[in-house]
């Protein structure tokens, strides 16, 4: 891969990231899934759990159909407190497994604004990502949440 | 001398109590349990430290000699271990020298445990093993010749396990395990702990109320339906179903509710309302996350087992939670869920049970609105300690067990919690 082809990749990842963290900070929540392929995972996923090697998490989805039932059930059953993300990310790190897939690694912090307007750090943690090419371009097939912070502040609703 | 009348010489006062329930069945409960420090303190006291076995662990979080875990009964630090013969042991996590704390992790194995401050070190029992400088230096003298190792052990509690769940007990007024669960509750825990378990990891939540909110949540059949709304606007209908709702005999404080599937009725009211549940409203895509492989004598949906005073027994579908309740001031409480499988799943009973675990902790569908409704009960009743909640659902009925519309388990609760706690 030569130097413009590294720049290139960097951008349409780094680009596809910002979108992902627009979509949710910006209640696009019926575009989430269409970040990630039919065949996805996605996991919001404790620290201490990955540590040791558990599996559990608080969100595990193995496919796409689960995103949009989540996305549905946010939207029409559950009941929780309005409130806002603000994802922070940095620290974005490629490796490229082969010409279509590639690994991503980064930071994050979610600071989550309630309905009496406290703005308060939600969430750490780091995505582990892999993404592939795709006819529409870069989608997730892999995002791992795995969050630092040890406990979660009342409840979890919008995905991370 | 004050100008302002004393008591004395007077006949004393009735004594004090902290909390005026206006009634004697529970149905009245004053809304000062949930915000005072008083009340809260005298908990820690009488409830935490008095008569009751408090849940630390699964046996299976620390299965190798070593193997500890920090925890709390009420808000008292702890550490949980499994000795070098296997045996379980619990002790105070305060150093007995100066009161640091002496376990720093989470989670660990270790043969010993030394505090950082001066290096005094304990055994898995929590025993004085060493003194750095006992004897002293050169010309330095050291500690005293009375000084006895074996009166400087961390403060020891006592430890017993059932079935795979890990109590302890400051208390020597405690009952044996077996006799605190109970004859009402200890088969339902046999139900879930009928064969070895594997620890699967946990997720934890804070929630900004008191923790006795939880407990009425856990007691509290009548508001499933009402607050968690999951099941009814994905159209999944839950006909032909059977409603337990026990408390254990003793003092109440315990219980049991469950939703139970009659396999026969179920198929067949299914398919009459089938027509229905097409017309309109939504469909899950992917309706595994509500499969049920059964495992049980029963088909039951719904297990939710309270043991006074911090733990919850969960089995809802295939998913198995011990969860454990830890009071964090009057004003807030933890809740750590402890998921489990058998050891002997299949792969594809492993992996329902991880994506039923969508439905339970603080992301939970069926589960995430608890912690909604128990932060507005402690933000609505702050004001007015002397106010009380009304519970009546089913009180001219107090024999029925039969019921998932009732209020039963929360005035037993109270009731219970009153002579507990001496009010």
């Amino acid at each position: 891969m030569d130097k413009m082809e590294q720049m290139l990749l960097w951008f349409e990842l780094h680009s596809l990231q910002e979108r992902y963290v627009s979509v949710l900070d910006n209640d696009r929540l019926e575009e989430w899934p269409t970040l990630f392929t039919e065949d996805c995972e996605y996991g919001v996923i404790p620290k201490e759990n990955e540590d040791m090697g558990l599996p559990v998490g608080v969100i595990w989805c193995n496919n796409q159909r689960m995103l949009r039932d989540r996305v549905v059930s946010l939207r029409h059953a559950n009941i929780f407190e309005a409130h806002s993300y603000r994802h922070m990310t940095s620290g974005l790190q490629i490796t490229p497994v082969d010409a279509d897939t590639v690994d991503m690694l980064s930071n994050y912090v979610v600071v989550q604004t309630r309905a009496n307007g406290e703005s308060q750090v939600y969430q750490a943690g780091r995505y582990e990502d892999r993404v592939v090419r795709t006819a529409e371009g870069w989608r997730f097939q892999k995002k791992r949440a795995i969050f630092d912070t040890s406990r979660v502040q009342t409840l979890l609703a919008t995905p991370i | 001398m004050s100008a302002v009348p004393t008591s004395e010489g007077a006949a004393p006062a009735p004594a004090h109590k902290l909390a005026f329930f206006p009634r004697e069945d529970g149905s009245r409960v004053p809304y000062e349990v949930f915000s005072s420090q008083e009340i809260y303190d005298l908990e820690q006291e009488r409830i935490f430290r008095g008569p009751t076995w408090s849940f630390l662990a699964l046996e299976a979080e620390i299965p190798k000699p070593g193997d500890y875990k920090s925890t709390f009964v009420g808000d008292t630090p702890v550490v949980v271990t499994r000795s070098e013969d296997g045996e379980l042991a619990a002790w105070v996590n305060r150093c007995s020298h100066r009161g640091a704390m002496v376990c720093r992790n989470a989670r660990g194995n270790a043969s010993s445990h030394s505090c950082v401050y001066h290096q005094w070190s304990f055994d898995q029992r929590g025993n004085l093993l060493g003194v750095p400088f006992r004897r002293g230096q050169k010309h330095m003298t050291g500690m005293p010749k009375d000084f006895d190792p074996k009166c400087h052990s961390l403060r020891q509690l006592k430890v017993e396990s059932y079935r795979g769940l890990v109590f302890a007990t400051f208390s020597d007024e405690a009952p044996t395990l077996p006799d605190y669960l109970g004859n009402e509750m200890r088969p339902w825990v046999d139900r879930i702990f009928h064969k070895p378990v594997e620890y699967l990891g946990c997720t934890r939540q804070y929630s900004q109320s008191n923790w006795k909110l939880y407990y009425e949540n856990v007691k509290d059949p009548y508001h499933a339906s009402m607050l968690h709304l999951f099941h009814t606007t994905f159209n999944i209908f839950r006909v032909g179903m059977h409603a337990r709702s026990l408390p254990d005999a003793t003092h109440g404080l315990h219980s049991i509710i469950t939703v139970t599937k009659n396999e026969e009725e179920t198929s067949a009211a299914y398919k009459q309302q089938g027509i229905r549940s097409m017309d309109d409203g939504f469909r899950l895509e992917d309706e595994s996350v509500l499969g049920h492989v059964k495992e049980y004598d029963e088909l039951t949906t719904n297990h939710i087992q309270t043991i006074f005073p911090q733990l919850v027994i969960q089995q809802i579908h295939n998913t198995l939670v011990a969860r454990q309740l830890l009071p964090k001031g009057p004003d807030n409480f933890e809740l750590i869920f402890h998921f489990f499988g058998y050891t002997d799943d299949t792969p594809e009973l492993r992996e329902l049970r991880l994506k039923q675990a969508n439905l339970v902790g603080p992301a939970g569908y069926i589960s995430m609105e608890d912690t909604e409704a128990t932060e507005l009960v402690q933000r609505g009743t702050r004001r007015d300690p002397k106010a009380t909640s009304v519970i009546e659902m089913a009180r001219d009925n107090p024999g029925q067990q039969d019921s998932n519309i009732t209020e039963s388990l929360i005035r037993r609760f109270w009731v219970g919690y009153q002579q507990l706690m001496g009010f």
